[in-house]
């Protein structure tokens, strides 16, 4: 039995529900993150380059070029583009902070998924990193507190031979500096993140980019809306022989420097090198066993391809064939990279309860799972067939993340325990059917969501007939109930099982001409 | 398509408002107080190498040919650098006293020297006095001003040894 779900982890999977509620499945925000911080950079982008064009980037000008566009472009363009750009990078804070929030909350960031959460650590810092520059460049009373700031803490680490700090000060600040900051918010750190993201995403496939068009629309328009009611202004410009006396901090970005009133820059210092590390090396805190990881079978694999493209990790690939056989490919599984989801057994086309076993062997498939083979989940399939009893009989197919189909059991109703959904062959519910089965159900995660990123999805598919390997079209859907839930889901789940109870009892009373169990199969 | 109920609209709009009240509670606030109101900021900040610990000294003709050939430099001097002592006095009264020693593993780099102070506004008298030469007892530089500080001006005391002295900005 799987524990019930954890503090942290309860607060996520709530406040999944409402967005579920609130934006359906399709639209959910928290399904789509990274897309959703990849769409306010582009805001961010297009409105700073707006912004650029008419920006003067001298200490002299810079605030007197910003106010300009703010105040002078006709119909507030230049102070709606201004907003844009600061409330569009806000947002990709909060998208980000909630991705890093899910990911932890639902254990996926320890396994072989260290990968994305180790190199997603740098990468926020530089997304930090780009918004202080960005504040750097106005050259407003903000500026200099940033300037001030930021030397402070420079000067605390041994790098630099003369204190930085004195740059600031009156008589000694120059246009280099500004220049080197320009260079580095316009190209320099932008370029670093685009290939800090091309590493953040290289261990995953089918990766998102886009976000939905009407979530990124309502984004858009929110921010826009924002914009106008509360447009983001300067600090009065930079005056050296003046102490800036009241900041009006953007805290998603420059949260770190009001420390400096009550720390040392050594303790704050010490303070980010320790989470950046604790955060570096979550994921072996402790390390996460996943499992053996797939293995080929060379004599059943035809090489076609179909685990490659489905699993979401890129842990398999093909190569040149290896034993001879008459097909161009094999496929390789990369172990480092392997969740041990099973994902790829559900995807092979030889994985079929149909396939007849030799003498005293095995039921095998191109790629299998050493712990749980396609054998023995057929098997236990078959136990579990052997011992239902009375009307209505149900087998759920259930995975390990999440809700525990345990709680279906019943006298009429068995189940089988996957490590994934999308490990589940789509042909096995045919077999269940087939084999004294009323009703199948298959209960992964929530729908739109999976442990393994797409389990749910492209079982739904090969449900569904829409991916292969598909189940065949003339196997009664009727029977087939796919729910998809977390461990907080027990009452809205348990009821959705009573229906699909109810409508096989209802139509078992009424059987259909072309129910399952009249095929014949081959 | 499958149609959207208007309360899902509603919700949406919510969530939306929700994200957008935060972005504007935080982009711009809570704002932060550097300074209280009636005073002003003193900041010392200079860089500068210290005299060298002892004088050079006339290497002899036997000194000379004790060395070998490349290097028999005729003056010795030491790499060391003397510390640093300043202090900062507001109206006869010392508000800043340091000593820093010379930096590096042969203690022969120059100090960096960045200080704020915070002070009441108001017209004062400020002396900075500096000892850069371990062998001069006192200080070799004394330099004065008064000032009359309004709220959160900024005088910045540099030391420009060119001009053989401190500058008060």
């Amino acid at each position: 039995m799987k524990s019930s779900a954890n503090p942290i982890k309860r607060v996520y999977l709530y406040l999944e529900e409402w967005f579920n509620l609130s934006f359906g499945k399709e639209w959910n925000p928290l399904y789509h993150l990274g897309p959703l911080t990849i769409f306010f950079f582009w805001i961010a982008l297009i409105s700073g380059l707006y912004l650029y064009i008419f920006f003067n980037t001298t200490v002299e000008h810079a605030h007197a070029s910003l106010e300009k566009i703010v105040h002078g472009h006709v119909l507030g363009i230049g102070s709606l583009m201004r907003s844009l750009h600061r409330y569009a990078s806000d947002a990709a804070i909060v998208t980000i902070l909630l991705h890093v929030f899910r990911e932890f909350s639902q254990d996926r960031y320890r396994g072989t998924r260290w990968y994305s959460w180790f190199t997603g650590i740098p990468t926020l810092w530089m997304v930090v990193l780009l918004g202080i520059t960005g504040y750097w460049m106005v050259w407003d009373e903000l500026a200099l507190y940033i300037s001030m700031s930021a030397s402070h803490l420079l000067d605390a680490l041994p790098v630099f031979s003369d204190s930085m700090a004195r740059n600031f000060l009156p008589g000694n600040l120059s246009d280099r500096f500004s220049t080197l900051l320009a260079f580095l918010h316009l190209l320099g750190q932008p370029m670093f993140l685009v290939f800090m993201l091309w590493f953040h995403v290289k261990r995953l496939t089918h990766v998102e980019i886009s976000a939905p068009k009407g979530l990124a629309i309502g984004c858009l328009i929110a921010l826009t809306a924002l914009s106008i009611y509360m447009p983001a202004l300067s600090h009065a410009p930079v005056n050296l022989s003046k102490v800036p006396t009241e900041i009006h901090l953007d805290w998603f970005y420059l949260n770190i420097f009001p420390l400096l009133q009550y720390w040392s820059p050594g303790e704050i210092w010490l303070l980010v090198a320790g989470v950046t590390t604790f955060m570096l090396f979550m994921p072996w805190l402790p390390k996460k066993n996943e499992g053996l990881p797939a293995v080929v079978n060379l004599e059943h694999c035809n090489g076609c391809g179909q685990c490659v493209f489905d699993c979401p990790f890129d842990a398999i690939s093909l190569q040149a064939r290896t034993d001879g056989a008459k097909w161009k490919s094999e496929v390789i599984v990369h172990p480092e990279l392997c969740a041990a989801c099973g994902i790829c057994t559900g995807s092979c086309p030889s994985s079929t309860p149909f396939r007849k076993k030799k003498e005293g062997g095995s039921l095998k498939t191109g790629i299998d799972m050493p712990e749980l083979t396609l054998d023995t989940f057929k098997q236990q399939t078959d136990e579990v067939l052997g011992k239902l009893t009375g009307d209505n009989k149900i087998v759920a197919f259930g995975c390990k993340h999440g809700y525990d189909i345990e709680a279906f059991s019943a006298a009429n109703v068995g189940t089988v325990h996957l490590f994934c959904t999308g490990m589940m062959p789509a042909s096995l519910a045919e077999y269940a059917l087939k084999n004294g089965a009323d009703g199948v159900v298959v209960s992964g995660c929530r729908s739109g969501d999976c442990y393994y990123r797409f389990g749910n999805h492209w079982m739904d598919l090969r449900i569904h007939g829409e991916r292969q390997p598909a189940l065949r079209p003339r196997v009664d859907r009727e029977r087939i109930k796919i729910l998809g839930g977390a461990e907080v889901d027990g009452k809205k789940l348990h009821q959705q099982f009573a229906l699909f109870h109810d409508s096989l009892a209802q139509k078992n009373t009424t059987p259909s001409p072309t129910t399952a169990k009249e095929v014949n199969h081959d | 398509m499958t149609k959207i109920p208007a309360v899902r609209y509603l919700l949406q709009a919510f969530n939306l408002f929700v994200f957008m009240a935060l972005i504007a509670a935080f982009s711009a606030g809570p704002s932060v107080r550097q300074l209280d109101d009636g005073l002003a900021v003193i900041t010392l900040a200079f860089g500068h190498a210290g005299q060298p610990v002892r004088a050079c000294h006339v290497r002899t003709p036997d000194e000379l040919a004790a060395l070998a050939p490349n290097m028999r430099a005729p003056m010795d001097c030491p790499r060391e650098r003397s510390t640093i002592k300043v202090e900062l006095e507001m109206d006869g009264k010392i508000i800043l006293d340091l000593t820093i020693p010379p930096p590096g593993a042969f203690k022969d780099q120059g100090v960096d020297v960045y200080q704020n102070v915070e002070v009441p506004v108001g017209r004062h008298e400020f002396t900075v006095r500096m000892n850069d030469n371990a062998l001069v007892d006192g200080y070799t530089y004394t330099d004065s001003y008064t000032v009359d500080l309004a709220p959160a001006q900024l005088l910045f005391i540099d030391f420009n040894q060119r001009i053989g002295g401190f500058t008060f900005n």
